[in-house]
């Protein structure tokens, strides 16, 4: 890991002056992808504003049917959330079960969505729960933060500082996990929201999206089956050495129908 | 460079170390504690698993730096004295480590577990441990000393 100049603000305020003033500063959160990246020098900012230290960013809360949680809680302190667990037990489930223990107790749900990796769990929660990102400039609907592979609506200087989900009447989140670094080698979320049904998939393309064709079809009836007759294109799909194209484009239906059956 | 302070196993400690320096090195070569082994040095194999503030995390995916003021727990902070710890009793008379390199980071993650969560089971074990490689055992008598530890640990 290259050197660098380290900041520990007491308010968001205070870190986007000390990123203002960094020549290639970075946000530092949980850590847990930024620090590996550094190691490999894939990455070498000359300044690490870290969050940690920024009181306003921790903590969830519930209000009228919308859980909201602030950008530096942990995956460990969503998961066992009891407060998360009554109102969305499928997104506290997801949290808990996202890499591994100590990376749960590290990782952050702000730093998991502005970090947006392909196969992450976060993105496709906020994407088939229809959740708000709040940063320190403005709200963001989920459908219009992912932007591409690695690739947010943020700025520079944004700070996302909370994410808000209306709990569904029912979801679940599936994924078939890579098993060495665990991250969805496809991971399926279906949720059931007063805007009908949203289905969200990580890990299958280059960023999270949207399933138009399995949410046309659960609209119409909502069962395993109907997952059947739904045909997933396998042109976009990631290749690599652990899945080709149409292999993840079938773990997409056979995530999707094990979502289904799990919202019962 | 910063001056960064912690508090490892109930002793105040200091040191001025670079930014970029890891937990990890501060712990094992500026406080001279090398019971915290690296192992893999890319957050999967859980040989550097310490507490900070009561939680396991991995020591070469946390800079020194952000565990300034925390409260951190090693493997030499276990035992009492010539006393073992109850999860250490149980690893060594179940058989619970071969060559012993994972085994500071097993125990520090099997303690945190059995603080955490009760009445421990057999999957619930192998699922959490999921952060910890072992290259010898072939885990079962790992998962086996973690049920045992716990249950001597009142869990």
């Amino acid at each position: 890991m290259y050197g660098f100049d380290y900041h520990r603000p007491g308010s968001v305020a205070d870190a986007t002056s000390a990123l203002g003033g960094a020549d290639d500063g970075k946000y530092l959160a949980g850590g847990q992808t930024l620090l590996a990246t550094m190691k490999q020098r894939l990455a070498a900012p000359s300044d690490l504003v870290d969050l940690g230290g920024i009181a306003d960013l921790k903590g969830i809360s519930v209000s009228g049917g919308t859980v909201t949680i602030g950008a530096t809680t942990t995956h460990a302190e969503v998961a066992a959330s009891a407060d998360v667990q009554g109102a969305i037990p499928s997104l506290a489930a997801l949290a808990g079960d996202i890499g591994d223990r100590q990376v749960r107790n590290a990782g952050t749900i702000g730093g998991s969505l502005a970090n947006n990796d392909p196969a992450a769990d976060y993105p496709a929660a906020i994407l088939a729960l229809g959740a708000t990102v709040t940063t320190n400039k403005r709200e963001i609907a989920a459908d219009d933060f992912i932007k591409g592979l690695f690739e947010t609506a943020l700025e520079e200087d944004e700070i996302i500082t909370s994410v808000s989900f209306p709990a569904p009447t029912s979801g679940a989140y599936m994924k078939f996990k890579q098993p060495a670094s665990r991250f969805a080698l496809v991971g399926v979320y279906v949720a059931k929201t007063a805007d009908g049904v949203r289905v969200a998939v990580t890990g299958a393309t280059s960023h999270a999206h949207r399933g138009p064709r399995l949410e046309a079809a659960l609209n119409e009836n909502f069962s395993a089956s109907a997952v059947d007759g739904v045909e997933i294109p396998v042109d976009h799909m990631n290749v690599d050495i652990h899945a080709g194209a149409e292999y993840r484009a079938n773990l997409v239906k056979v995530m999707a129908k094990r979502a289904v059956e799990a919202c019962g | 460079m910063p001056t960064v302070s912690m508090t490892v196993n109930g002793k105040a400690v200091s040191a001025d170390v670079e930014a970029r320096t890891l937990l990890v090195h501060y712990i094992r070569d500026h406080i001279g504690l090398t019971g915290t082994h690296v192992g893999c040095d890319t957050s999967q194999c859980g040989a550097c698993v310490v507490h900070v503030n009561g939680k396991s995390v991995k020591s070469c995916s946390t800079l020194a730096v952000q565990a300034e003021g925390a409260d951190v727990a090693t493997i030499e902070g276990l035992a009492n004295g010539e006393e073992l710890h109850p999860m250490q009793a149980a690893f060594k008379e179940n058989h619970g480590l071969q060559c012993g390199f994972c085994t500071p980071g097993m125990v520090m993650s099997a303690v945190d577990l059995a603080n955490n969560m009760k009445n421990l089971d057999e999957a619930t074990i192998r699922e959490q441990l999921d952060g910890n490689i072992c290259r010898c055992t072939g885990y079962h008598n790992i998962v086996k000393s973690i049920k045992d530890g716990a249950e001597r640990m009142g869990g």
